[in-house]
């Protein structure tokens, strides 16, 4: 449970142009670390290969390393699909299997990957992620209907309650609370703080007062000019990051005064 | 201040308290009594024997006229190019529906004659003049119809798969290419494919239910290749990536999450296709005859379908004509219904696999 990542001059391409240039961090277990930065400088991208889910895209490619504890995820013979059953990921907007009740919504991890398990304890694995998703008693009675009959906010955690469900060491999250209202913000917020007990938790968000009540870690990633590749401009406590950061960049952004 | 020269100085506009929030319209029941006056004029020509077509076009033009020249000096320009449009795009409406209706209407008025229940039991076998039925022929067509669904339906939803899932570059341009001159491909040169494909194999002169099949199923690959194509094409992507960040592998993704997903409309595309291709005749009459008795071996002899049945009982009636031509209307009725039933389960499966939001 609970890697830490160690990523180290990775440069991020798609096809032959590069994205994402020369980023190095490290990124603590049991803690949440927040990527902050303006649109299109390389977050999504680069949280994206933390799962090789960059390289879905064709042509897309990556150089340089990412060690999870002692394996690095770009190393020869890692299967992609191995990393993902430890690095798991909760997307922008709540995507739940419209063909699937809320139930198998969060036993998909098992379910579509044809793993038997006894009725007992699948219904168990079920209730412990809604559980921990804070869902738990607002679906209890409708665990058979579909998941996407339920309200935004709900959805978004039905994703997490999926993603948690097969216990991966690091969970990544882009953008989670960007589709829902502040009610939800809330809760999803108040969930995350609680997961970070068990897991590494990395997220990408627009909102820096988000950022700064989740976060211990922050990551400013900036472009370094129009035209030029994204890259992380500076990452260090999120106190630091807000009060004194060491960047005058850093500084205009997380102060409002960006541009 | 300079950079506002081009626009129109307020002398060009009407001053804006010259422009009324009102404007005048036609009387209520205006345009419906002059649709009104239109038809009775059209059907006053048609009294004095004008043709129908000529009637019917006067009529269209005379109230869309009327109504446009009305129209414009009551209600302004806009108004009345409104109204034009309407009624044309109504005529073009209703002039599609013409053949429908007519084909229709024909079709169940001559059909009915021998929906009787010898129709439906009996084959033709010994018959000649009246009696007779079509049981061998129905069967044919449920026998060919079904064998080349179970060819094109894999062919055609794996090539789907492949171009939407796996297809990059030249091979896959290709294949829609070729997908799409398929589209086009006359239905006899299909018939005349098979027919040339079979007789080398077992010579000159060979008629099999198989061959229809292989012929139906030229025509039907491409039609579920497009209509598959579309759908796995409407599965949101984010679903594919919900898939693999749950460290689903991709072929798994795509069984368990992007065919259910996509299933109602798959199948819908699929009842569709088989509803086109199952009163192909040309084809047909190439590659497995008629026969008058009952022939249920799609691998052995001439076999009879609803649509050669239809059309040799036409073309080559008995002494006197009139219970084979009741016959051939009566089947090429049922070919109808047959159709129509296809395309009300269309609905129905769509209707019954589409996923759910709430129960």
């Amino acid at each position: 449970m609970a890697k830490r990542l160690d990523v180290s001059d990775l440069d991020i391409y798609y096809d032959k142009f590069l994205a994402v240039q020369g980023v190095s961090m490290t990124i603590e277990p049991r803690s949440v670390t927040a990527l902050i930065g303006p649109s299109g400088c390389g977050k999504s991208t680069f949280l994206r290969t933390l799962n090789r889910m960059h390289e879905l895209v064709p042509n897309a490619r990556v150089e340089g390393k990412v060690m999870m504890d002692e394996e690095d995820l770009y190393g020869p013979n890692v299967d992609p699909v191995r990393v993902r059953r430890h690095v798991g990921m909760v997307f922008q907007r709540p995507n739940p299997f419209p063909t699937m009740s809320v139930y198998d919504n969060v036993a998909a991890g098992l379910k579509l990957n044809n793993k038997r398990m006894k009725r007992s304890d699948m219904d168990e694995l079920v209730e412990r992620s809604l559980r921990s998703a804070n869902l738990w008693d607002e679906v209890k009675d409708r665990l058979n209907r579909p998941g996407s009959g339920l309200s935004g906010g709900q959805q978004q955690r039905l994703c997490i309650a999926r993603a948690i469900a097969v216990q991966p060491d690091v969970l990544l999250m882009d953008e989670p609370c960007s589709a829902l209202d502040p009610i939800s913000t809330g809760a999803i917020e108040d969930l995350i703080v609680e997961l970070k007990r068990d897991y590494t938790i990395v997220i990408v968000t627009h909102n820096m007062q988000q950022a700064q009540r989740i976060s211990d870690t922050t990551g400013f990633f900036n472009l370094k000019a129009i035209g030029e590749p994204g890259a992380l401009v500076e990452i260090d406590a999120t106190t630091k990051i807000f009060t004194n950061p060491g960047n005058t960049a850093t500084e205009d952004y997380v102060s409002g005064r960006f541009g | 201040m300079t950079s506002l020269t081009k626009t129109p100085t307020p002398q060009d506009l009407p001053a804006v308290s010259d422009v009324p929030l009102t404007h005048g319209s036609l009387p209520r029941r205006a345009a419906p009594l002059t649709l009104l006056g239109s038809v009775l004029a059209g059907l006053l020509l048609f009294v004095l024997d004008w043709s129908p077509a000529w009637c019917a076009l006067l009529a269209a033009a005379g109230y869309t006229l009327t109504v446009y020249l009305w129209s414009r000096r009551v209600e302004g320009s806009r108004k009345a190019t409104d109204r034009v449009v309407t009624a044309i795009v109504t005529s073009a409406f209703l002039l599609a529906l013409l053949p429908l209706v007519s084909v229709l209407i024909t079709v169940v008025g001559k059909g009915l004659a021998r929906f009787d229940a010898t129709f439906f039991t009996n084959s033709m076998r010994g018959v000649v003049g009246e009696g007779g039925g079509v049981h061998h022929a129905i069967m044919g067509t449920l026998i060919i119809t079904g064998l080349a669904a179970l060819i094109s339906v894999p062919v055609g939803i794996l090539t789907a798969i492949y171009l939407v899932e796996y297809g990059r570059g030249r091979l896959a341009r290709y294949i829609t290419f070729f997908v799409d001159v398929m589209t086009g491909i006359p239905s006899i040169v299909a018939g005349l494919f098979a027919y040339a494909l079979f007789e080398l194999f077992y010579g000159p002169g060979v008629r099999m239910g198989i061959m229809g099949a292989v012929a139906l199923s030229v025509l039907m690959i491409p039609i579920v290749v497009r209509a598959t194509e579309e759908m796995l094409k409407l599965v949101p992507n984010e679903l594919r990536e919900a898939a693999f960040a749950l460290a689903v592998p991709k072929w798994l993704t795509i069984l368990k999450v992007v065919l259910p997903t996509a299933l109602a409309g798959i199948a819908t595309g699929v009842t569709l296709a088989i509803a086109r291709v199952i009163g192909e005749t040309a084809p047909l009459l190439i590659a497995v005859g008629i026969t008058t008795g009952d022939n249920f071996d799609p691998f052995d002899g001439r076999m009879a379908t609803l649509s050669v049945f239809s059309y040799y009982e036409y073309v080559s009636p008995g002494v006197p004509p009139e219970p084979s031509l009741d016959r051939a209307w009566s089947a090429a009725f049922l070919l109808i219904i047959i159709v129509m039933a296809l395309n009300l389960v269309a609905r129905l499966v769509s209707r019954l696999f589409a996923p759910k939001t709430r129960a």
